[in-house]
């Protein structure tokens, strides 16, 4: 089922496409999948990656040598659905998705299989052409919201959200951080009073200890950076390296889940 | 497959919305008045506001400042004190009499925005964003600089301001403008080497945005041209207006009529439109805006968004953008730093489509015998940048009549360039 957050909390992991090239991140996702991600973000890589630190900046510029392009990452969002239901989502830069022009990104997603997309650098109030296309196709259009934003812009980023809210958890580019910051939770609790969306809390997610600390306050925690390092870390072993990382990221949480559940049972 | 979707908790007032709407000139879709949701900063279809949710709300809050400042006497009382008595304004307008005399034809004229302090006019922005950090009580002020001169004023009214200030500047671009690294920190400055990319001005553009996003709460970004998210290409055009307003009632003094027209070089473009907007109105002023056309005619070769870019959102704002047919951002190539950018400022583009104003390109060879002829008609070195606007008057000057006029707007000094033009002039 797509979109779906059954666990405490969900795991949308973040992939950036054609690193280190397509068949690999196909690979990748699909065992992402199969170690336990609900949602995987399809990262489309873009030459000047202005929201993102060093780890995804790299990963971007390898992509790009190989030529990837926003095609290629419909093309292989299609492939993975054909083995999995799980939710699928484009992750991109505003400037490919309007060469491709809007109505035909739409129409190539919803053929392909994907749930929705998020655009980095496309705030609420520029979006109203990219939401009239996405709502055609029935694909969720997912905002970011920030610390920064005042009440009403959260407000403005609940009504045009859909699928789920993507709650920015501090200031500043994609990243691994060892601490998650203090206003996360309170971040969470301010969106909520707009919608009743799932929320899935990012930016800087990367240890156990962290997605499971998310679970008490969210219902997803998005990893990217944390996941598209392991990718670089492991050559020739991308897809099971990932697939062991998406273990142990969850093993915390799913403990305590289990407990949780066995409470209830009783 | 996907077969149930999480619904939005709000359909029903999406869906009026999108009933609302009617016709509409920007392609990504402006918000009709009566929507929550407003667009703001166009030109045409041009600008608006593209960037990480996490900077909108310090946009706003500039723009909230800056209309505010506008309209407080005082603001802009302080801000015409500093420009006179401390950048040096207002800036002469020149009659190059031996260089008109060489090109036969209209009569040329110099706006000597090169005799400002810290050589360009750069300082006019710096100083009016200055003030405005100020009155938002940030201290701490980031800069992206190419050709280093819009890192120099900064440092420079950082100083003056006891600012903290960091620069971002492109390794590449350190190594082709040493001297302006060396003046910055010689000012107290920051200059943090990009290597990302082609390492040039867009480089160092999305590694100031990084920081920006990253310390949003205590930072200024003190965009240096009229790029970006709205209000920057409003903001910083503003604050070079007044170029223009001297240049036109200077020329009226002298020659008690409006020139034929005015050329300026255009990067992101902040000296082409700080001239050009006195001259709007006069629709018999021709205003022409000279790029960078490099080495070349392929993608790669030159910076000419007119001649091979095509509408795109790069950092902040929709603009003629050279891009490849995925639309990745292409890398660009001038001899002069400063130009070397692959999309120019929304104004522009709107000016072009609208056909108020008119761009050509002149190559680096051209600017290269622009700014020698410069030198030796009329003892002025200009900088790169503007030499490009110097080989657009050698083109264009002989085949205009004698009564016409033609300003050309010499946006900064070649003091910086000296390595550069002694590299590629041979004349040891």
């Amino acid at each position: 089922m797509a979109l779906s957050f059954a666990k405490h909390p969900s795991l949308v992991a973040y992939v950036t496409c054609g690193d280190p090239d397509l068949a690999t991140t196909r690979e990748i996702v699909l065992a992402a999948i199969g170690a336990g991600a609900e949602v995987v973000e399809l990262g489309v890589p873009f030459s000047d990656p202005l929201a993102d630190g060093p780890v995804i900046q790299r990963a971007s510029e390898r992509a790009l040598r190989r030529g990837t392009a926003l095609a290629d990452v419909l093309q292989l969002a299609k492939e993975v659905r054909k083995q999995s239901q799980a939710g699928l989502i484009i992750f991109s830069y505003l400037n490919p998705i309007l060469r491709m022009g809007l109505a035909k990104f739409a129409a190539v997603a919803q053929d392909a299989g994907v749930d929705g997309a998020l655009i980095t650098d496309l705030p609420v109030e520029e979006g109203d052409t990219y939401l009239a296309e996405m709502r055609k196709r029935n694909l969720a259009t997912i905002f970011l919201a920030a610390p920064t934003s005042p009440d009403d812009r959260l407000k403005q980023i609940a009504q045009v959200s859909t699928g789920f809210v993507y709650a920015v958890s501090r200031t500043g580019v994609t990243g691994a951080r060892k601490q998650l910051p203090d206003d996360a939770r309170d971040m969470v609790r301010r969106v909520r009073k707009y919608t009743k969306l799932p929320v899935a809390v990012g930016f800087g997610i990367s240890t156990p200890e962290q997605f499971a600390a998310v679970g008490e306050f969210a219902e997803a925690a998005v990893v990217g950076s944390a996941i598209v390092e392991t990718i670089e870390r492991n050559h020739g072993k991308e897809a099971e390296a990932v697939a062991e990382f998406i273990r142990e990221l969850t093993v915390v949480s799913r403990r305590s889940s289990a407990r949780t559940d066995l409470r209830k049972s009783r | 497959m996907a077969t149930s979707r999480v619904p939005s908790a709000n359909t029903r007032s999406l869906d009026s919305a999108i009933r609302l709407r009617g016709k509409r000139t920007a392609p990504l879709g402006m918000t009709e008045s009566g929507s929550t949701r407003k667009s703001a900063g166009r030109f045409g279809p041009y600008g608006g506001r593209y960037v990480p949710e996490t900077l909108m709300a310090a946009l706003q809050e500039l723009e909230r400042q800056y209309e505010k400042a506008k309209r407080d006497r005082k603001f802009q009382a302080r801000l015409d004190e500093l420009l006179r008595t401390y950048a040096g304004r207002p800036t002469p307008l020149f009659f190059a009499q031996r260089l008109t005399r060489r090109l036969g034809g209209a009569k040329i004229y110099l706006k000597r925005e090169d005799l400002l302090h810290t050589g360009a006019h750069k300082i006019n922005n710096c100083l009016g964003q200055a003030l405005l950090a100020e009155r938002m009580g940030k201290r701490r002020i980031i800069a992206e600089t190419g050709a280093g001169q819009h890192g120099v004023a900064t440092a420079t009214v950082c100083a003056l301001f006891g600012f903290e200030c960091v620069v971002y500047m492109g390794t590449e671009d350190m190594r082709r403008q040493e001297l302006n690294v060396f003046r910055m920190r010689l000012l107290g400055a920051e200059v943090r080497g990009v290597e990302s990319g082609s390492r040039t001005l867009k480089d160092a553009i999305n590694e100031a945005m990084r920081d920006w996003v990253t310390n949003v709460r205590s930072t200024h970004y003190l965009l240096g041209s009229v790029l970006g998210a709205h209000p920057y290409p409003t903001m910083v055009r503003d604050f070079h207006k007044v170029i223009g307003r001297e240049a036109r009632a200077q020329i009226l003094k002298a020659e008690g009529k409006l020139p034929a027209a005015i050329i300026a070089c255009v990067g992101g473009g902040s000296n082409a439109i700080g001239i050009f907007h006195e001259f709007l109105k006069d629709k018999k002023v021709r205003l022409v805006g000279v790029e960078a056309g490099g080495r070349g005619d392929a993608l790669g070769e030159h910076a000419a968004r007119f001649r091979g870019g095509s509408p795109g959102v790069l950092q902040g704002s929709y603009s003629y953008v050279l891009q490849d047919a995925a639309g990745q951002i292409a890398t660009t190539h001038s001899v002069s730093a400063g130009l070397d950018y692959p999309s120019i400022g929304p104004e522009h583009a709107w000016l072009r489509d609208s056909g108020r104003a008119e761009y050509v390109p002149a190559s680096d060879e051209e600017a290269l015998a622009g700014c020698t002829l410069l030198a030796r008609t009329e003892g002025i070195i200009p900088a790169l940048e503007s030499a490009h606007a110097v080989a657009e008057v050698v083109k264009r000057a002989p085949k205009m009549e004698n009564s016409e006029i033609v300003i050309v707007n010499i946006s900064g000094r070649g003091d910086k360039d000296m390595g550069i033009l002694k590299e590629k002039l041979k004349l040891d």
